[in-house]
This record gives C-alpha cells, sequence and structure tokens, in this order.
C-alpha cells in the first residue's frame, strides 16, 4: 500500500523553502509537577524543523506529559517553551499551529469522515466548497478517497488512525504530534505505517515528534531521538549513536538489548576500569582450534539457555562472573547445544564505556 | 497546498471576543470550575441547604402552649418532647415498618434481580429493564392508588379470596392483633403491601446491577474447585450482590421512614413519622415539633448510610 | 453475569410473578376507568361505561389542575437542564477538592425522604415570609429534578472518550466551538432524556409540592384531594389513566435515546 506519487509530488512542488534549519521546538529547563509527583523535571530538547523526532521512554517516564507540553494541553510549572521561536507559555493548545494524533484517534463519533478531517479549516471558518476540497486531498495522501461519508465507528483501527492522521495534517500544522499512534495496530499493519509514515514525514517536510514505548520503532523511523527515563531525558542522539554507544545501563537495557558489565567483571575479563555495555550481536562463538582474532577478549562459558527465533538465536552463557546474552545470525554447521561449554569473542572496540549512574 | 488563509506563524494571536473569553477559561481550569459550578451551587445552598438549616434551627425553638406562637429562643425541650410515649410510638411504628418492608421487597427483588442479570439476553434484557423502570417512573399517586382500590373491602382481593372459598382465611388474618384491621385498606398489613410494590423497584435495579457485575467466570471457576450451585450461590453470588442489596435497601429504608403519603390513603389512623410532621406543622403550626420529628429519619439515615458505605453500597449505586 | 444454560423454573415463575405484581395494579385502574359503579370500589365492576372520560373533559378544577403541572413541569426542567448540565460539565472530568461533596449535593434532595425536602421549604418560606406561588413550587421541582438530568449528563459525559475536547482544540476550536461543534452533540440525546424525566417527575411530584403549593392545585394534587375526599371515583381514575400514559410516553422516549450509546469515539482498540 504505497502513498499517492502524483498526490505527493503536488504536494512537495508546493513547498516554501525552508529556512536554515531554525528550531521547531526548544524546551528549556522544563519541569511539570502532578502533586508530588514530578512527570517531566527539569527537561532540555531542541527539535530542528523537518525533523523525525521520537521520544523513547517507558510508561510514565515523561514522554507523554512532553508531548502534551508541546501541543498546550499541558501548561509548564517551570521552564520556558518556544514553538518556532514564540513563546508558549499560557498559550491554549487551539492558538497553536500544532497538531497531534491521538492514541486512540479521537476521532468525533458524529461526524463523518470528511467532516473530522476538514474540522480544523471548519473552525478557522473555511467556506465548506473549499475545505471539503482540501479534506478529500488530505484523505487522498493516506490513501482513502472514497471514504468521505463513512463514519468512524464503521472503520477498521488502521483506517481511523489514517483518517486522524488526515485530520491532523489538513491545517498544515508546523509541528505533528504522534501519541504512539502505531500500539493498538497488529504487526503487519505496524510495519507498514512505519514505512508510509517515514516517506510521509519527508515528502512534506513538516516536523514531526513521535511518543513511543517501543524501541525499534523509535529506532527505525526517527531522524533523532530522545531517550526518557523518570521525568528526565537521559540521552539524545541519531538512532545509530543512542544504540551504539549508550549513556548509561537505563539506555543499554532499553534500547536494544544488552550485557552490561560491572566494573569487577569488566576488569576481569577484558582488563578493562569502569562499566561497559557490550551488545550481544557482538558476541561471537568460536571455534576450538580458531584464533579469536586481533584485538579481540576471547573467554570460555557454559551454555545455560538457548531460544530459537528463526533469522536469530539467542543464548545465554555463563562466564567468570557473569551471564552473558549471545545473538547469533549465522547459519551454523553444527548448532550449540544447552550445556555445551564453548569460546566466546568479541573485538574490544565493542565495548561501550557508560556513566557510572 | 500553499493558500492565504491558513496561518504561517506557529502561534496565533488575536481573535474575537468569545476566544479571548475562551483563552482565559481553558489556560485558568479554577475560573472555569467556578463557572461551571457556581449556578448550581448557588441554587442548591441556598435554595435547599438553606431550608435544611432553616428547619433544622427550628427544631430547637419552642412553641408556647398557651400562645400557640414560636418561641425563638433555643431550647432542647421540643426534642424532649419526642420522647414522650405517644410520639415514641410513633417512631418505632416507623422504623419497624421500614425495616420489615425492606427486608421483604430484598426477599422478592432478588430472584427477579437475579433472573434479569444472569439469564435475560438481548431483548429480553431490555424488556426486563423497562418492565421494572416503567412503574418506578410512573405516578407515585396512581400507583398507591391502584392499591386503595386493590384492598378495598368490595375489592378484587375479598373477591378473589371469597371466589376461593377462603374468606375465612382473609378474616382470620384480619383478624391478627397489630397488623389486621377492619379491612386491608385499613391496616398495617395493607400499609405494609403498597410500600412494598411501590419500593420494589427500587430494590430490584441496584441488585441487577451488582449482579451483573459478577463475572459468569466466578461462578464456573468456584464450580471447578467443587462447589455445588447452592453453595457458589451462597459463597460467591450472595456477598457480591450485598452491596446492591444494602444500595436498594438506603431507599425503601428511607423512603418509607418520611412518607406521609401510603399510611394516610391506606392505613390504620395510627401516624407515621412523616404524618406526624405534616400534621404538626399545619393547622396546629407546631413547626419546631414537626422540624424535631424530621431529625429523626435524617439521624437515622445518616448511621444507616455511614454502615452503607462501609458495605460498598455506594459502588453498588 | 450471563449464564449459558437456562434458568430454573422456579426461578421464571419467581421472576414472572414479581413482574407481574408491579403490572397488575395499574392494569386494573384501567379496568376502573370504565366502571359504572361510582360510590365504591366493587370488583367485579357491575357495568362498563365510556361517561366517565366525557365527564372529566368537562370538569374545570381537572383542566386548571392539569395546566399549572404542565407548566411548572416545563419551567422546572428548564431550570434542572440547566443547571444539571453545569454541574456535569464540572464533575464528569476534572478532580477537584470537594467532588463527592458536590455530587452528594446534587443528590441530596432526591435521597433524603421527600418530606424533609418539602418542609425544609415550607420552614424556610414561612421565614422569609414569602407567599406561596407558581415559583415556590418550581423552587422545589427544580431542586430535585436537576439531580436526574445531571446523572445522565455525567454518564454521558463519562462514557465518550475524553481526547474528543483536547482533539478539538488541538485542530484550533476554542471553548465554545468544541462546546458547540463536539460537546454538545454527543450531549444532546443524554440532556434530552434527562429533561423528559425530569418533566415526568415534576409532573407526577406530590409529596414535595403539597407544603411548596399553598392554595393551588397541580395534578396530583388534585387527585391526592380526591383520595381523601372522594366526589366521583370513576373520574379520579380516568385522570389516573391519562397520568400514566403522560408518564409512560416520556419515559420510553428516554430510555431510546439513552440506550444507543455503544459508538464511543473511534477507539483504536
Amino acid at each position: 500500500m504505497t502513498l499517492d506519487k502524483a498526490v505527493l509530488d503536488s504536494v512537495e512542488a508546493a513547498q516554501p523553502e525552508a529556512a536554515a534549519n531554525p528550531i521547531a521546538v526548544r524546551f528549556q529547563q522544563v519541569a511539570r509537577h502532578f502533586g508530588t509527583v514530578r512527570a517531566v523535571d527539569a527537561v532540555d530538547i531542541e527539535i530542528r524543523a523537518g525533523e523525525f523526532f521520537a521520544m523513547l521512554g517507558p510508561s510514565g517516564s515523561g514522554k507523554t506529559t512532553c508531548l502534551r507540553l508541546i501541543a498546550g494541553f499541558e501548561q509548564p510549572d517551570r521552564g520556558h517553551i518556544e514553538i518556532f521561536g514564540e513563546a508558549v507559555e499560557g498559550v491554549p493548545a487551539y492558538r497553536r499551529n500544532v497538531n497531534t494524533v491521538f492514541q486512540d484517534y479521537a476521532l468525533f463519533p458524529h461526524m463523518t469522515v470528511l467532516d473530522n478531517v476538514a474540522y480544523a479549516l471548519r473552525v478557522r471558518g473555511m467556506a465548506r466548497g473549499e475545505r471539503h476540497a482540501k479534506a478529500r486531498k488530505a484523505l487522498a495522501l493516506v490513501r482513502l478517497e472514497g471514504y468521505d461519508d463513512r463514519r468512524p465507528v464503521q472503520l477498521s483501527g488502521g483506517q481511523r488512525q489514517r483518517v486522524a492522521l488526515a485530520r491532523a495534517l489538513v491545517g498544515e500544522p508546523k509541528v505533528l504530534l504522534l501519541d504512539e499512534p502505531l500500539g493498538a495496530l497488529d504487526l503487519k499493519l505496524r510495519e507498514q505505517m512505519q514505512v508510509e509514515l517515514k516517506e510521509l514525514q519527508r515528502r512534506l517536510g513538516i516536523t514531526f515528534v513521535f511518543v513511543t514505548h517501543d524501541q525499534g520503532e523509535a529506532l527505525s523511523m526517527s531522524d533523532r531521538l530522545a531517550v526518557f527515563n523518570d521525568g528526565r531525558i537521559v540521552q539524545v542522539g541519531t538512532p545509530e549513536e543512542v544504540y551504539d554507544r549508550p549513556r548509561n545501563r537505563f539506555v543499554a537495557g532499553f534500547v536494544g538489548a544488552s550485557n552490561v558489565l560491572e566494573p569487577a567483571v569488566a576488569e576481569a575479563l577484558c582488563g578493562r576500569r569502569g562499566l561497559y555495555s557490550l551488545r550481544p550481536e557482538r558476541i561471537a562463538l568460536v571455534g576450538p582450534g580458531e584464533a579469536a582474532g586481533a584485538e579481540a577478549v576471547a573467554v570460555e562459558g557454559r551454555i545455560d539457555s538457548l531460544q530459537f527465533h528463526g533469522a536469530t538465536r539467542r543464548l545465554t552463557v555463563a562466564v567468570p562472573g557473569a551471564t552473558l546474552v549471545v545473538m547469533l545470525t549465522a547459519a551454523l554447521a553444527r548448532p550449540p547445544r544447552v550445556g555445551e561449554v564453548v569460546r566466546l569473542a568479541w573485538p574490544r572496540a565493542a565495548l561501550q564505556a557508560m556513566d557510572e549512574s | 497546498m500553499a493558500d492565504a488563509a491558513l496561518p504561517l506563524r506557529a502561534v496565533e494571536s488575536g481573535g474575537g471576543l468569545l476566544r479571548r473569553l475562551s483563552d482565559l477559561l481553558v489556560t485558568r481550569p479554577r475560573l472555569m470550575l467556578l463557572v461551571l459550578l457556581g449556578p448550581p451551587l448557588v441554587w442548591l445552598g441556598v435554595v435547599y441547604l438553606g431550608a435544611l438549616f432553616a428547619l433544622l434551627l427550628q427544631s430547637f425553638f419552642s412553641i408556647d402552649e398557651f400562645s400557640g406562637l414560636v418561641r425563638r429562643e433555643f431550647t432542647l425541650r421540643t426534642y424532649g418532647e419526642l420522647l414522650q410515649p405517644a410520639n415514641l410510638d410513633i417512631i418505632i411504628r416507623t422504623v419497624t415498618m421500614a425495616a420489615s418492608v425492606t427486608l421483604a421487597s430484598a426477599a422478592i427483588a432478588f430472584p427477579i434481580a437475579y433472573y434479569a442479570a444472569r439469564y435475560a439476553r438481548g431483548r429480553w434484557k431490555a424488556l426486563f429493564y423497562l418492565a421494572v423502570m416503567l412503574p418506578l417512573w410512573s405516578s407515585y399517586l396512581v400507583r398507591v392508588y391502584a392499591w386503595k382500590l386493590i384492598l378495598a373491602k368490595e375489592g378484587i382481593v375479598t373477591w378473589i379470596f371469597a371466589e376461593l372459598h377462603l374468606t375465612w382465611l382473609l378474616d382470620g388474618i384480619l383478624a391478627l392483633p397489630v397488623i389486621g384491621g377492619p379491612s386491608l385498606s385499613i391496616s398495617y398489613l395493607g400499609t405494609f403491601l403498597v410500600f412494598l410494590y411501590i419500593w420494589l423497584p427500587f430494590m430490584i435495579l441496584p441488585i441487577q446491577a451488582a449482579l451483573e457485575r459478577v463475572p459468569a467466570s466466578l461462578i464456573e471457576a468456584s464450580g471447578d474447585l467443587g462447589a455445588t450451585p447452592r453453595q457458589a450461590f451462597a459463597t460467591v453470588i450472595l456477598p457480591l450482590a450485598l452491596p446492591g442489596v444494602v444500595a436498594g435497601s438506603i431507599f425503601t429504608f428511607s423512603l418509607t421512614l418520611g412518607d406521609y403519603i401510603i399510611p394516610q390513603i391506606v392505613g390504620s389512623s395510627r401516624l407515621f413519622i412523616g404524618q406526624a410532621v405534616y400534621t404538626h406543622q399545619g393547622t396546629a403550626g407546631n413547626i419546631p415539633l414537626a422540624a424535631a420529628f424530621t431529625v429523626v429519619p435524617i439521624v437515622i439515615m445518616g448511621f444507616y448510610l455511614w454502615g452503607a458505605r462501609k458495605l460498598g453500597a455506594f459502588n453498588a449505586l | 453475569m450471563r449464564s449459558k444454560s437456562g434458568a430454573s423454573t422456579t426461578l421464571k415463575l419467581a421472576a414472572a410473578g414479581g413482574l407481574l405484581f408491579l403490572h397488575l395494579p395499574l392494569l386494573l385502574i384501567f379496568l376502573y376507568a370504565f366502571t359504572t359503579e361510582e360510590k365504591s370500589y366493587q370488583f367485579p365492576p357491575p357495568g362498563l361505561t365510556l361517561e366517565w372520560f366525557a365527564v372529566a373533559w368537562g370538569r374545570a378544577d381537572i383542566w386548571a389542575a392539569l395546566g399549572l403541572s404542565l407548566r411548572v413541569a416545563a419551567i422546572s426542567t428548564l431550570i434542572a437542564m440547566l443547571l444539571g448540565t453545569l454541574a456535569a460539565g464540572a464533575v464528569a472530568r476534572s478532580r477537584f477538592f470537594g467532588r463527592e461533596a458536590v455530587s452528594l449535593l446534587i443528590i441530596l434532595p432526591i435521597a433524603l425522604p421527600g418530606i424533609i425536602t418539602g418542609i425544609s421549604l415550607r420552614a424556610a418560606f414561612n421565614l422569609a415570609e414569602i407567599p406561596f406561588s407558581f415559583w415556590t413550587i418550581v423552587l422545589g421541582h427544580a431542586t430535585f429534578c436537576v439531580v436526574v438530568v445531571y446523572n445522565n449528563a455525567v454518564a454521558r459525559l463519562r462514557r465518550a472518550s475524553g481526547s474528543l475536547i483536547e482533539a478539538s482544540m488541538d485542530l484550533g476550536a476554542d471553548g465554545f466551538q468544541t462546546f458547540r461543534l463536539v460537546i454538545l452533540p454527543n450531549l444532546a440525546t443524554a440532556l434530552l432524556a434527562g429533561g423528559m424525566l425530569a418533566f415526568a417527575l415534576s409532573f407526577d411530584e406530590v409529596i414535595v409540592t403539597t407544603f411548596t403549593a399553598g392554595q393551588q392545585s397541580t395534578l396530583p394534587i388534585w387527585m391526592l384531594t380526591e383520595l381523601v375526599r372522594p366526589r366521583q371515583r370513576p373520574v379520579t381514575n380516568v385522570v389516573a389513566v391519562f397520568v400514566i400514559a403522560a408518564t409512560f410516553l416520556p419515559i420510553l422516549a428516554a430510555y431510546y435515546l439513552t440506550r444507543e450509546g455503544q459508538h464511543a469515539g473511534g477507539e483504536g482498540k
């Protein structure tokens, strides 16, 4: 299910020149409390215009509250928020040219699909003919032409999501916010929508801010992402940066899976001082006669458990002082078995130093 | 899609009067709350609470026996009058009636509610709901009146007993002390029946609601663990339905305590609390005593509600 | 708590019996409206006739009482709808200190026995030396009708997806536009239902009204007087039949209005 190329081309052609990457959204030491709970605690963010920015974290980490602060449903208790350079403290949501795709889509049940999509234009006072035409264009963008007269209750989850998307885009917002929009979709649909959303954002050039607890989604879709934990941002960077160089054990464990080598273990196995992260897929099984390779660490251990995942195998191996998780992708001539003693090796460069906190 | 009508700025400013007013209310939730709650609270506070307070105040006044005028000075004498045997009688009579009506209506309502919650499906369920709701909402007075017709000496009940050659039974019931009387419509039994009839829907609905909240899987689980249907009923269903029963009993008890119309239309000439209140505030003008009488159901219901809350009845409402 | 097997016969009989118990008396009234016997409640009725309907039509006191009842019900319902909606708007979505107390206050007029409400109002009118009038009746009725509208509105507001209001504002509609375009359409049927129930409640109310009406007669007061000192019994029955019909229709309508409401705002689940 591809996007309508002709429609997108016409949209792309009409885009005004983007200024030299101004900051779309800026948070300066923003805090928001609910009673004694610090939902957002001294957060700084800079989201650049035109980028696909993901806010990733477990539930309760503050990412959704930050989204709501951008949208205008919450006001910060402390700190300063700017959208394209304009301060937005005390500015209600309807005055911000920022639109949201809600987690439950929030389609108006008493309106048709077309009226739903045209809503933003209607409240601005646009004439009916004009706003319906624009709404139809938006529906075409999300591949729902002809659904004009349906009601939300008649649509499937995926269709509702696309209506919500069209509705949020029709008013040409400066920033589009997405609150876990793919959560309710089944796997195949979700993967499809990830690709579509990315394409859409690239073509439209609008800044997308995307909240999710699914690290796979964040890694695959975003240009940059921020990892949240406990109301604070723990790390910001491109997906590669965050994945390859996790800043602390939380990021190492939350973004992808990782082995965390405590200082004692790191010292014993690799002769390194400090806390280290080691991705399971960087570890290889070395045969009995093989050399480990230059600049590599080798260690022996016994396989405690083994899970076959089709394309990969996940092993836990007990080595002196620790249990390592190993991810094997190679098709193996002789697959390992539980209880076997094996030799593991990984390049020293794969070890990532992390902050102790 | 570029269009002059669409905003190019991130934040829109200006706008008409309504929009600015909306700004004020949306960004100040407390102000919005005040605007929303203000009128109803003022109305209820002044009209209702004010009136209640006025009543309560009057119960601490007393009536001068000679002049018949209300003496507006604080005294507990009027409450003392409540303890006179005649008045105490009234209170005990009313409470006893309320209790018996509550128990009987719980017993009758339970099978109906149980059936509706457990076995009624789709259309039947709607029908049941309507069948219970309609009498509830249709005229109270008409329904009381209907029973006056039914219980009249020449009415249908007598006729049925006669046709079944059971007149001796009816006479025997009427001859019973205390609850009997010259005819059904002039007896405690009659009053009891009417109360039961009128308040029944108030008991059915909360019980049904409580029973519906019991997931079928619980009953299956208890059966799975070895309980007989009777045991499952006693140990699983009944306790879970209890809050509904208590919620319903709040209505039946409270409504019986205060009613003055039903005993007047179907009953002996001995007074209930409601009638006492009505009489005293009427021609006698003894508002302090009427007020004191009114306080009795309030206090009783206060304790009742407190106990009901403990039993979780408020969740069933 | 749906059961897959059928109910036992005893249970079915008990349930059916209970329901019949609820409805038979009303049917009897219908019967008695046609009886020829004027002085007593004789059963079976000696004969059947339609004459009492004509007699009732001709009685001026009935028309006056009916008119008053209708006017009182109409105004009380309007006031109750306004106050009930405002209160529901405040309580349904926000958490604030004293929220439970507000709910309790709104329910109180109907939770406490009517006689308390009635005599309180009367005592207050006496104290403030307000003479009885149309407005004293309305004051009482509106007060306990608020809760009916309030309950319906709160139930509907709670069921509607909370994000609808946020979605509307997000797309550029201010508070007033959101109310007009999103909240009101979703609330309309619940309000209508609440209004109808309030109307029926007010139309039928007698317990509080006897205290607040002074010398005036609403239809229920008329009926009460007739019950205590009957003039023409079958005429009372005719009026009773009319009252049953008049309250039956709004309630049925209210039920259907609040029933269709399983469709919420496009949840993604």
